[in-house]
């Protein structure tokens, strides 16, 4: 079952023209405690791929388990082949992995989003993934409670073809949204990019204050 | 059939007004249904049946309330997106149509703005039955006031009317999310939200239901008390499209109100499906849904 805290945790992903969005919150919460402000949900795979993860966080809980499993084999496999796997064949490799968990004696209990832009065909890509081992390619993604708030949002103002520019433009329209109606603060954003040429970090301004009209 | 035909062709005079023995041995052990017409009693620990005679709350909670017992008999029509704000030219109230009852849809054409005269508008949220009637009933109570005071009602007055009924049965499973809507010579434009747990809240925008999440995030998004009357318009009825695409208790027509100085005018009663694929194919949107096979 899921828990009340994952869903307030914030994972969001946007495609555009040439790029992949990925924003994560920054709180670590546990019980009804905050215990950073300013982790970072996401890890890289490898040159052009990120994901960003949801779960119970900590040194022993399975978040932390789970993704170290996934990224290490991402880059064991980079160093063997001397290539990377496709962002769609990563996607694959995890949901794989969700599914095989499971059913075994102690499932992950982990949502993800998973982002990248293919390094032949420069498209790019993302994938929702939920701990139910369910994959679904969308062009926008959510994952808890911000889903109810900016699917409606992304629904309306997302455009395959956008650039980076309206594309952070509209995960900030999100972002407010959820500033303005959660009842919970989640300590602002980390946002990063996944470009053909890799994956950096995008300033975002946190503290910018938005009232309910 | 022998107990059956027995049971039912007994003299009237002889038939107990309460339950007898083996009655209430059916209700508490509700295994399989019996032929006869009576409603299984849901499960509920500690209740015996004579504390549901004593407090009839309990039994309909039981019967009812899906969050405590997802295995209620009744299912009430709970799921509804609807919204009202305050803009520069008076108030726009848009709701969508659905009835669901559980998974089912039991109707897709309920009219969900009641009007309740030609200068005031409620909204029907939570519990069909208990909206339609207790809203009919506000109009009531709201034409009575007209006719004792000679003035018409005050937006204020109508809510409080209402927020104070709904607060002498609280506690008693009235399921109701409502919103008030008008225009008065003394207040101007004004927008009250009133729910079944007594909370009575003015505001310049609100949206009620199991959609309004979505419908939120497509208002917030836009909403300026500057809009023009047509900006306006258009953000109600793409807010609402937006929450009847994505919940799924939530469909059927657009039906969209605007409150003026000089009493409420209707725009419309429309079907959400043309407007659907109107707004993807024409404006780009709803990018995640495909129009082609591939």
């Amino acid at each position: 079952m899921e828990n009340e805290f994952e869903l307030v945790e914030v994972l969001l992903g946007i495609t555009g023209k040439d790029f992949t969005l990925i924003a994560a919150s920054k709180a670590a919460m546990r019980g009804a405690t905050i215990l950073k402000a300013s982790d970072d949900k996401t890890r890289q795979l490898n040159k052009h791929t990120l994901v960003a993860f949801s779960g119970e966080a900590g040194d022993t809980g399975m978040l932390l388990q789970f993704s170290e499993y996934i990224q290490a084999n991402a880059q064991l496999y980079s160093m063997r082949n001397e290539t990377d796997l496709s962002p769609t064949a990563l996607a694959h490799y995890v949901r794989g992995e969700l599914a095989t968990s499971l059913r075994s004696r102690k499932p992950y209990n982990v949502n993800l989003l998973l982002g990248g832009v293919d390094p032949i065909t420069h498209k790019p890509s993302l994938f929702w993934l939920d701990y139910l081992a369910a994959l679904a390619p969308l062009p926008y993604a959510a994952h808890g409670y911000a889903q109810y708030y900016c699917l409606s949002i992304l629904d309306k103002h997302h455009h395959p073809d956008m650039t980076l520019v309206q594309g952070i433009k509209v995960l900030e329209m999100c972002i407010d949204e959820l500033k303005r109606r959660l009842p919970i603060d989640f300590k602002g954003m980390i946002v990063k990019v996944v470009t053909k040429d890799g994956i950096r970090d995008i300033e975002f301004n946190d503290d910018k204050i938005v009232k309910c009209p | 059939m022998d107990s059956l035909v027995a049971r039912y062709s007994r003299p009237a005079a002889f038939q107990n007004e309460t339950l007898s023995d083996d009655q209430y041995d059916d209700f508490q052990n509700d295994v399989s249904p019996s032929l006869s017409l009576k409603f299984a009693m849901p499960p509920v620990a500690q209740l015996t049946m004579s504390s549901y005679l004593h407090q009839p709350s309990a039994w309909l909670r039981a019967a009812t309330d899906d969050r405590s017992n997802p295995n209620c008999p009744i299912k009430i029509a709970h799921g509804t997106t609807t919204l009202a704000f305050r803009f520069k030219d008076g108030i726009i109230v848009a709701t969508d149509s659905r009835a669901t009852a559980g998974n089912w849809i039991a109707s897709q054409t309920v009219k969900k703005v009641i009007e309740i005269n030609n200068c005031l508008l409620g909204t029907m949220a939570g519990g069909a039955a208990d909206c339609q009637y207790w809203l009919a009933w506000l109009g009531m109570q709201c034409r009575l006031h007209e006719l004792r005071h000679k003035r018409r009602i005050s937006v204020a007055a109508a809510s409080k009317i209402l927020a104070n009924l709904v607060y002498q049965y609280k506690g008693m499973g009235l399921s109701m999310g409502t919103m008030c809507a008008g225009v008065t010579p003394e207040e101007g434009p004004a927008l009250y939200y009133i729910d079944s747990d007594g909370t009575r809240l003015a505001g310049n925008l609100f949206c009620v239901g199991s959609g309004q999440t979505f419908a939120y995030g497509v208002l917030d998004a836009e909403y300026r008390y500057d809009l023009s009357e047509e900006e306006a318009l258009e953000l109600g009825r793409r807010s609402i499209l937006a929450a009847t695409h994505r919940d799924a208790y939530s469909g059927g027509y657009i039906n969209l109100y605007h409150v003026k100085e000089d009493g409420w005018v209707k725009h419309g009663f429309n079907d959400t499906n043309p407007i659907f694929w109107k707004t993807k194919l024409e404006k780009g949107e709803f990018t995640n849904v495909t129009s082609s096979l591939e």
